[in-house]
């Protein structure tokens, strides 16, 4: 039986965790695609470009609009019969509906995988990443949802996929959207980046957090990040955290500048190819994953970085 | 309105675990143990929601072994007003919590259900979800802000790229992050009191709840070390690595 893989977008285009998660299903069988939205066609259409992908099944309704929870599992439920496997990406949105699928299909739902070992069998971080399980799914339906990080993004051409269109789910009625409160930002997306520079309490305020670590990431082209306090202290906004409660992310370079490096901080960047740690307290634990540390005042170091480089 | 919070007990979030040397999982044996933090945020907002007037009655829920009980001692330190052990020494996965859950939700018929989002041991992020499609609930996950008012709930939610806000009809399901709520610390009045509150104790079975594991673990490893990195001297030598030795830049 098929993979159906559950996209994420915004109505035009496809989001990038989805072609993560597409490489993950086609580890476990032919990979089909739900698009579920309000005047998804262009989604739809760029599901259907995705390489490895042979089905998009795209479903198109007012009440599909925003993604809420209710309406878009009772979708999922409403095709899911002919899957062995459904994927989500293991992002907000993904993570607020797949448990929901799981429940009313009576099947334990796994999360967060970073490897498919086989078709039933999958390793998955646990501990805020200090241990890596490998479980067995006994259900007959696998629920999934995939962590970005842990597989490489499909192409976004090169597919040729049919679309086919099924028909909307009906509206719960039991929840309304209001609106939404995007942080705006010409910076790469933070899960996407190659490059990440990452600030933590040592930064001190708002101010300097933006007058410190922009020229920075803007000379490197990278996205910018934060630790849990440096989030709580109101000098980032929420969803530039980084860690086990925020962003899982992996680039290939990250600079962490005035982060001490909690384990709960590690378990969200740890993967990362090359980290840099700039931190005056030599026995922060951020210099024990740290491929080359800097033992220094960030507000010294890093503008002298940036006129280096 | 009454509330229901459950509550986890687990591996305290300072500790750093260690996976036991035959690979069965991960060694919790005389490690210091606490309320999951974000079901710490969850009785605080109930108890803010009591302190409004808006919540009437909070009744903390925890599923285990019987030290559970502290937990719950905890909850009702903080505010809660009774306990309800579902105790039981099987291994507990979320789908089996949410169905013990779904039994009490029918019992109780709390106006609201708050939970933490995810418990900081097995990092599903699933209870939550799954109890409110089995009590056919609406769902408001990762909430940073809530407000009661005439028969909803209008919670704003963290979610990537920013903040969203849902209104949902009560009753309903809401699953707590980190920004909701700076929790209260418990006072020695509070613990003492919180010794009188009533605790009942029910088993699974009592509810009609199958709690057998769906998801087998194989084997628990230590994740893949990263191998040690060296310290720079200096700014040029930090940039001189990048360039040449690790090429990133």
């Amino acid at each position: 039986m098929a993979a159906l893989v559950i996209a994420e977008h915004d109505n035009a285009s496809i989001k990038g965790a989805t072609l993560n998660t597409v490489t993950a299903a086609a580890q476990l069988g032919e990979v089909h695609v739900l698009v579920a939205g309000a005047n998804a066609a262009g989604a739809a259409a760029a599901a259907a470009q995705i390489a490895g992908v042979t089905k998009v099944l795209h479903a198109d309704g007012a009440s599909l609009a925003d993604g809420l929870a209710e309406n878009l599992a009772a979708q999922v439920l409403a095709v899911a019969g002919a899957y062995s496997h459904l994927l989500f990406p293991a992002t907000a949105s993904g993570k607020n509906v797949a448990p929901r699928v799981a429940a009313k299909l009576d099947v334990a739902q796994v999360s967060d995988i970073t490897r498919v070992v086989s078709a039933d069998t999958f390793e998955r971080p646990i501990y805020a990443g200090n241990a890596v399980a490998t479980v067995q799914s006994l259900d007959a339906v696998k629920v999934i949802t995939v962590r970005s990080t842990g597989f490489d993004a499909a192409a976004a051409t090169g597919g040729s996929a049919a679309v086919e269109t099924v028909a909307a789910a009906a509206d719960s009625g039991k929840s309304t959207f209001v609106g939404r409160e995007v942080t705006k930002s010409d910076r790469p997306e933070l899960t996407a980046a190659k490059i990440i520079v990452s600030g933590g309490r040592a930064l001190g305020s708002s101010e300097k957090f933006d007058e410190v670590l922009t020229p920075l990431a803007d000379k490197l082209g990278a996205a910018l990040g934060a630790s849990r306090a440096a989030v709580d202290a109101g000098y980032a906004p929420n969803d530039w955290q980084v860690g086990q409660t925020g962003k899982i992310v992996a680039p290939q370079l990250y600079v962490a500048c005035g982060i001490s490096g909690a384990i709960q901080h590690l378990a969200g960047m740890k993967d990362s190819k090359v980290i840099v740690a700039i931190n005056k307290d030599p026995e922060a634990p951020i210099f024990q994953v740290a491929d080359y540390g800097l033992e220094a005042d960030l507000f010294a170091a890093v503008p002298e970085l940036v006129k280096t480089l | 309105m009454k509330a229901l919070v459950p509550v986890k007990r687990v591996v305290d979030y300072n500790v750093k675990v260690r996976v036991k040397s035959d690979g069965t999982g991960v060694d919790i044996a005389n490690v210091k143990m606490s309320m999951n933090p974000f079901d710490e945020i969850a009785v605080e907002e109930a108890v803010r929601l009591k302190e409004k007037g808006i919540v009437t009655e909070i009744v903390a829920v925890s599923c285990g072994v019987s030290p559970c009980q502290e937990t719950l001692r905890t909850a009702m330190a903080i505010g809660a007003d009774r306990g309800i052990l579902v105790e039981t020494d099987a291994e507990l996965q979320p789908l089996a919590v949410a169905k013990i859950l779904k039994a009490l939700v029918d019992k109780e018929q709390p106006g609201l259900v708050i939970l933490g989002k995810q418990a900081i041991d097995d990092d599903c992020n699933q209870t939550g979800q799954m109890l409110a499609a089995l009590a056919d609930l609406p769902q408001a996950t990762f909430a940073s802000k809530v407000e009661v008012a005439d028969g909803r709930a209008v919670v704003t939610r963290e979610v990537d790229g920013g903040l969203e806000t849902v209104s949902v009809a009560l009753p309903a399901v809401l699953t707590t992050d980190l920004r909701l709520n700076e929790p209260r610390y418990v006072t020695l009045p509070n613990i003492m009191k919180a010794k009188k509150k009533p605790l009942e104790t029910v088993k699974p079975d009592a509810l009609g709840v199958d709690v057998a594991p769906r998801i087998k673990t194989l084997q628990v490893a230590e994740p893949a070390k990263r191998s040690a990195g060296i310290k720079v001297a200096d700014v040029a030598t930090l940039v001189a690595k990048l360039k040449n030795e690790a090429k990133v830049i």
